[in-house]
């Protein structure tokens, strides 16, 4: 078990890569529009199947949303 | 029509920026946007609810517009150059409009590290439009750093009041290397013809439309509202006068 900080939110999850961590919250990672960094840095799509997640990295998952 | 707005070499056909946010469905945005004529839409970008993944904004815009990321919300550079490059890798855009904001409840920007921001992002290869206060020297600065516009406040955002100092725009305006967008606190249309007459390239309007009873057809008065403000400016205006100048020949006038 990993422990992450995913938006914000404290968790414990089985996954070792940014694609698992995508795929066990339901988002598909073949998702347009999607956007991903680990401790402040953006991690590119094609990264994601490869990308290692650490206990204690800071994910954030973001997408397009309304605003001015 | 033989007057495009260019922003870093690229021709937008309309003067007319929207804003996505604050409308009652999404039906109503699209026929807003519609009605707008805009070419170009600002979004948000924020962390997925991960409750459920709703149906995209960006799929719902159905690539009739070219989606102009903003960094709404931050409060330090760290957080705006951060949500820049994930923009910049969701939406495959390297433009963003660049928030900066120093005060919650004025929502003014921080213009040092709004500066400071710009620079590292125009380094990083983004094309910046950074909302920004109306003073001329932080748009030079802007301007200086490489911003491919400067997009000073009307007054302050959602407010409605118009343009507060309109001598200020008109100076950037005047001085201002890059394209001026004026960027909220738009009303009502005759603000947003102001903002043209006074020489701005375009502007960005979102709670007056958005908020407005019809916004549908507020979005049509916008559109209007632009073309007829730039025509104008175009068209140079008279100046203003201390006192009155008849129209009518003063020749052959009867009972002289």
């Amino acid at each position: 078990m990993t422990r992450l900080r995913i938006n914000g939110v404290e968790a414990e999850v089985a996954v070792t890569t940014i694609a698992e961590l995508l795929a066990a919250r339901g988002i598909d990672p073949k998702a347009r529009f999607l956007a991903v960094a680990v401790n402040g840095a953006v991690v590119r799509r094609t990264e994601w199947p490869a990308a290692a997640l650490s206990c204690g990295d800071e994910v954030e998952i973001v997408r397009p949303l309304q605003g001015g | 029509m033989t007057d495009p707005l260019l922003i870093a070499g690229t021709k937008l056909d309309s003067r007319l920026f929207v804003g996505t946010a604050g409308y009652p469905n999404q039906q109503v945005l699209l026929d807003s946007l519609a009605a707008s004529g805009a070419s170009l839409v600002t979004v948000s970008i924020r962390r997925i609810s991960l409750e459920g993944y709703a149906e995209s904004l960006v799929d719902l815009l159905g690539g009739r517009y070219r989606i102009l990321p903003n960094t709404s919300g931050c409060v330090t550079a760290r957080d705006a150059i951060l949500t820049a490059e994930l923009a910049r890798e969701a939406l495959e855009t390297d433009w963003v409009k660049l928030e900066l904001i120093g005060d919650r409840e004025t929502l003014y920007p921080d213009v040092e590290q709004l500066v400071h921001a710009a620079d590292e992002l125009v380094r990083k290869g983004f094309t910046v439009l950074p909302y920004c206060n109306e003073d001329p020297v932080a748009c030079q600065k802007l301007a200086d750093v490489g911003c491919a516009a400067v997009m000073p406040l009307g007054s302050m955002i959602g407010s409605g009041r118009g343009i507060a100092n309109p001598a200020a725009i008109e100076l950037i305006c005047l001085r201002s290397p890059v394209p001026v967008v004026l960027d909220a606190g738009i009303g009502t249309a005759s603000d947003a013809a102001f903002a043209m007459e006074l020489g701005c390239d375009a502007v960005l309007v979102n709670t007056a439309i958005a908020k407005s009873h019809d916004p549908r057809r507020m979005a049509a008065a916008m559109r209007g509202a632009v073309e007829a403000g730039r025509l104008a400016r175009l068209a140079g205006r008279i100046p203003e006068r201390a006192f009155a100048e008849p129209s009518s020949p003063q020749l052959g006038l009867v009972g002289s």
